[in-house]
């Protein structure tokens, strides 16, 4: 077993999604049933993958990939089909493996308009094996190739099953990122022809383990190539001020389409720095960093003003996100570990939150029929169970301790008092004390929310209406995202010692 | 010299099989549409054979991989992979062209047998154009790849846009043709010979005079024109809008494609050692026709026209590994980079212009408002439209994206300022030319249906055949790029 899963795990789980989109393709649409149990059944196969990947994963060396296949993909431009699992990728890996089967299960019952469960459930299959496949990646090519996929599906998903302007939030969404992510080829060519090995020889390769701190680039150099990975990852983060088109994409997407977006999505940004740019171009990363991180600082404090200013709910938490990927860049850009540590607690917590908050947020607006904040009210009367979940997630989301909220933020703070040498201390430990008030905003805007949704008395126009609390597929889809947030909050442990071998190889160039 | 003592030379026939099929196929064509007046579908069954047919030789050349000279001694007209792969690309999509043609040409009370007659030739024209290696054999494959079109371009002889479609199309390619002709006579004037070898060989000696760049200016501009390359183009939005939609296809496929195949044999053995003179020339034709074509695209409210406008912007993709392919090695990958984004544009657009056609027979329009809600009740042509659209975007994992992807390749292959600034150049568009592309995909995916006219498309069977080679392509390749990759990089005489 441990062989097979040693050889086959990582393509299996890339590709079973796609195998099942393929099926579901032949399949006239009529038999609806059909398509939903393939759906699920594939992506719990994914899941059980993963696990089996996690439970013969040796934690002990997280800092080396593990279930390695390295195979000839395309000779003439030297790109292989290189897969690979480390401690950064496994919390990710099993993050996504969750969440999919968990957003077919929401949508059992409630596919958004115009309906269509087929070509709807197709595209989050195609999702799967995009996001899967990005964090298995190991060579550049294939990275972009899944980084890329990922964007049809989505912007099908939030053209056709969006609210009202849908029209407009897809294409900015798909124009934003494509822009990001045509800057980030030319980088990943120039460093194909540009980096050296050890002894000076041309490296000519798209391995992200032989690039790995890349030489024989000019400074300058270094700097723009950067720069274009910068722009690739930092608008799909994202990032001030490319974070644009996320209220948009979030409050026009279906429920779902917001569920994966921000839980998983967002991550393959920050993803990309700590697995791409950081280790691959170390020097260029320590210029980069303060800036990196007066951008998420910004981003922390701008979020957050606008979350105080929103008037819809789902607009709100799209706001809350750029807040909180503010606190994983921060993390990011102190180039310690510890930092980055905290940065992948803060991908997942985020995942995890943020996506309750949007499912929360989707089941809110199937019964109001609205998500504007100022017409609801006494959600903890109408819908008490639905009201105490919302209370929760907020508490999680504001980095309440106990809860995984709480780890992805303070540490990530904590660690900008002290980023790596080389990086100005006073400057860091300035951003860190205005994320911290950053926290504070964000206690503000989420208490409020919930003092508007949740308590007091219900408005005089939803008198007479019957809502429906919580319901079975909501259940089963929240349950073990709540079960999470609580288990991490307690033992943070699992995602910090899995996370802290990989972070130190990708740190390796700074000596830590 | 004395006259009197020819003698017959040694000609290949193996070598010259295709052309010899095809040229046969031609007369067999005739004689069919005199014979039956009544059985017209046997006309596109015949072309289609004899273009399969003209395949078989090339691939027992393929097979046997020798490079050979035709007249044996004479490196006028040459046989080598090169040539191969292009003669195997222009009688793929030419077959293609065949198929998506048949129903439009036999529905539209239009002569059939003549215009399988010129179709035929044209290619013909384009098979011998990939073998010329010789000023005086380029011009005569470019004229006869040219005179059939222009009569097709106004094959809707009815109709004042099909007429004006075929002028324009004639006066713009006769003037082009007298300016390269121009050109030619320089070169030939100044190097004693027009195959370009020796060509090559002479203005490689020579430092920078005014008579050969002159000379290599005019022939460029000359298959600009050809290659619709911006401030040359303006034809052809006019003249693909006029056209007979398959005709259209055909122009910008496989029209375009020999239009880059003489560029390529004139740059790289012709004028090879004069890179002084035309990298800065392709440089700004790169970037005009990319950034002209795309922002002229996205204003446009008919789909074919649309598609004139991005198979402009595309040329300009393709032309920009030329601005930096001044060195040997550059030189390889940049060749190798335009012969496959040739075939895999090829692919794409064919695969498009069978959609719109096969759309079009049910709403006889072209205006991208007659897409709208397609894909309520054609959600299968809408599948193979949406890839055949996002592989021209160029977003993996359809084709499009390693076409592109070879094309950053060689552009930063040379490593200089001006290749970067040309390679943002290409990024930049390529998010430019998203939205025209995903205007389209919004119209069948996100609009309501036009009229509520839900009656399904029916497919012919031609149109079937051709979608599916085209899907089988863009599909395929963009998993496994190595399959065009080999080709492409086998496909070189530099």
């Amino acid at each position: 077993m441990e062989d097979v899963a040693n050889h086959w795990a990582p393509s299996v789980a890339i590709f079973a999604p796609l195998a099942g989109a393929v099926i579901m393709l032949l399949v006239p649409r009529a038999n609806e049933a059909f398509h939903k149990w393939l759906a699920l059944l594939t992506s719990l196969f994914v899941f059980a993958v993963m696990i089996d990947i996690a439970y013969y994963f040796d934690y002990d060396k997280s800092g080396t990939l593990q279930f390695i296949v390295d195979k000839q993909w395309i000779e003439a431009i030297n790109a292989r089909y290189i897969v690979g699992v480390d401690g950064i990728s496994l919390p990710l890996l099993l993050l996504t493996a969750l969440i999919v089967p968990l957003v077919v299960i929401y949508s059992w019952n409630h596919f958004p308009e115009p309906h269509n469960p087929k070509a709807f459930l197709i595209l989050i299959l195609v999702l799967e094996t995009g996001m899967v496949g990005t964090f298995f990646a190991q060579d550049l090519i294939l990275f972009f190739v899944f980084f890329e996929v990922v964007l049809l599906p989505m912007y099908f998903m939030i053209g056709v099953w969006g609210g009202e302007r849908r029209l407009y939030a897809s294409i900015k969404f798909f124009l934003f990122t494509l822009f990001g992510s045509a800057m980030m080829i030319i980088s990943f060519v120039a460093l194909y022809f540009l980096a050296e090995g050890p002894n000076g020889q041309p490296l000519h390769t798209f391995s992200m383990i032989q690039l790995n701190n890349a030489q024989g680039l000019a400074h300058t150099t270094a700097l723009l190539i950067f720069g274009g990975m910068f722009l690739g990852f930092g608008i799909k983060v994202p990032m001030f001020p490319f974070h644009t088109w996320l209220p948009d994409a979030h409050t026009e997407a279906p429920t779902v389409g917001s569920v994966i977006l921000a839980a998983v999505l967002l991550k393959l940004g920050t993803y990309g720095f700590i697995r791409i740019a950081i280790p691959i171009l170390p020097d260029a990363a320590q210029s980069w960093a303060p800036w990196i991180a007066l951008l998420a600082v910004i981003g922390i404090i701008y979020g957050a003003l606008c979350c105080l200013a929103q008037t819809d709910m789902k607009r709100l938490i799209a706001f809350s996100s750029v807040a909180h990927m503010g606190f994983v860049m921060l993390g990011i850009a102190t180039l310690t570990t510890f930092g980055l540590e905290a940065a992948v607690f803060g991908m997942v917590a985020h995942g995890l939150i943020t996506g309750m908050l949007f499912f929360l947020a989707g089941s809110v607006k199937e019964r109001f029929h609205t998500l504007e904040i100022r017409r609801m009210g006494g959600l903890l009367l109408q819908a008490p169970r639905m009201g105490w979940i919302l209370g929760f997630c907020a508490m999680a989301s504001l980095g309440l301790p106990g809860l995984a909220g709480f780890w992805g933020e303070f540490p990530a703070i904590l660690a900008s008092y002290q980023p790596v040498s080389g990086l100005s201390e006073a400057l860091f430990r300035g951003y860190m004390v205005v994320a911290a008030f950053g926290t504070v905003f964000a206690a503000g805007y989420l208490l409020w929310l919930l003092q508007r949704t949740a308590f007091g008395v219900p408005r005089e126009e939803w008198e007479g209406h019957h809502f429906h609390d919580v319901e079975l597929p909501e259940w089963i889809a929240w349950v073990p995202l709540l079960i999470l947030i609580v288990v991490l909050g307690i033992f943070p442990n699992f995602i910090f010692h899995t996370a802290s071998g990989g972070v130190q190889s990708a740190l390796s160039a700074f000596g830590q | 010299m004395n006259l009197l003592a020819f003698t017959t030379p040694h000609v290949d026939y193996h070598a010259l099989a295709p052309e010899l099929i095809l040229g046969a196929t031609l007369v067999v064509l005739l004689l069919v549409d005199l014979a039956s007046e009544r059985n017209r579908a046997l006309l596109g069954t015949v072309a289609g054979i004899g273009l399969l047919a003209a395949l078989v030789p090339v691939l027992t050349l393929a097979v046997d991989g020798t490079d050979r000279f035709v007249i044996a001694g004479n490196p006028a007209y040459v046989v080598d992979n090169f040539a191969l792969t292009f003669k195997a690309l222009f009688l793929i999509a030419g077959y293609v062209v065949v198929l998506i043609s048949t129903n439009y040409i036999a529905e539209g009370d239009y002569y059939e047998g003549e215009y399988y007659f010129l179709l035929l030739s044209s290619i013909l024209g384009m098979v011998v154009m990939a073998s010329s290696r010789d000023l005086i054999s380029i011009f005569i494959a470019l004229e006869t790849l040219s005179i059939p079109a222009y009569m097709l371009a106004s094959w809707r002889k009815r109709d004042d846009r099909s007429n004006e479609a075929g002028l324009k199309y004639y006066l713009m390619g006769v003037f082009a043709t007298a300016i390269m002709l121009y050109g030619m006579s320089l070169l030939f004037g100044v190097s004693g010979s027009t195959v370009l070898a020796d060509i090559g060989a002479y203005t490689a000696k020579q430092g920078t005079q005014p008579i050969i760049t002159l000379g290599i200016v005019f022939c460029i501009v000359g298959f600009a024109f050809k290659v619709s390359a911006v401030p040359f183009h303006t034809w052809a939005p006019d003249t693909y809008q006029g056209a007979p939609t398959p005709i259209t296809a055909f122009l910008s496929v496989a029209s375009k494609a020999a239009g880059f195949v003489a560029i390529m044999s004139l740059v790289f053995i012709g004028f090879f050692g004069q890179s002084d003179v035309w990298q800065p020339m392709f440089w700004v034709l790169a970037v005009l026709t990319m950034t002209v074509g795309n922002l002229i695209a996205l204003r446009q409210t008919n789909v074919v026209r649309l598609f004139a406008y991005s198979s402009v912007a595309q040329a300009g993709y393709m032309l920009a590994p030329l601005a930096v392919a001044g060195d040997l090695s550059d030189a390889k990958t940049a060749l190798s980079a335009i012969t496959i984004y040739l075939i895999i544009y090829a692919a794409m657009n064919l695969g498009a212009f069978a959609v719109i056609i096969t759309v079009a027979r049910k709403t006889g329009s072209a205006e991208i408002e007659s897409f709208n809600g397609l894909f309520e009740y054609a959600p299968g042509i809408t599948v193979l439209m949406t890839f055949f659209l996002f592989a021209l975007a160029g977003i993996p994992p359809l084709a499009g994206w390693f076409a592109k992807f070879v094309i950053f390749r060689a552009t930063l292959d040379a490593g200089t300022a001006a290749a970067y600034v040309l390679a943002v150049f290409i990024a930049v568009n390529s998010v430019i030319a998203l939205f025209y592309y995903a205007r389209v995909a919004q119209a069948m995916w996100m609009a309501p249906v036009a009229n509520d006219d839900r009656t399904p498309i029916r497919i012919p069977p031609s149109l079937t055949a051709a979608l599916a080679i085209c899907a089988v392509v863009v599909v395929g390749v963009g998993f496994y790029p190595q399959a065009v990759a080999h080709i492409g990089d086998m496909a070189t005489f530099v």
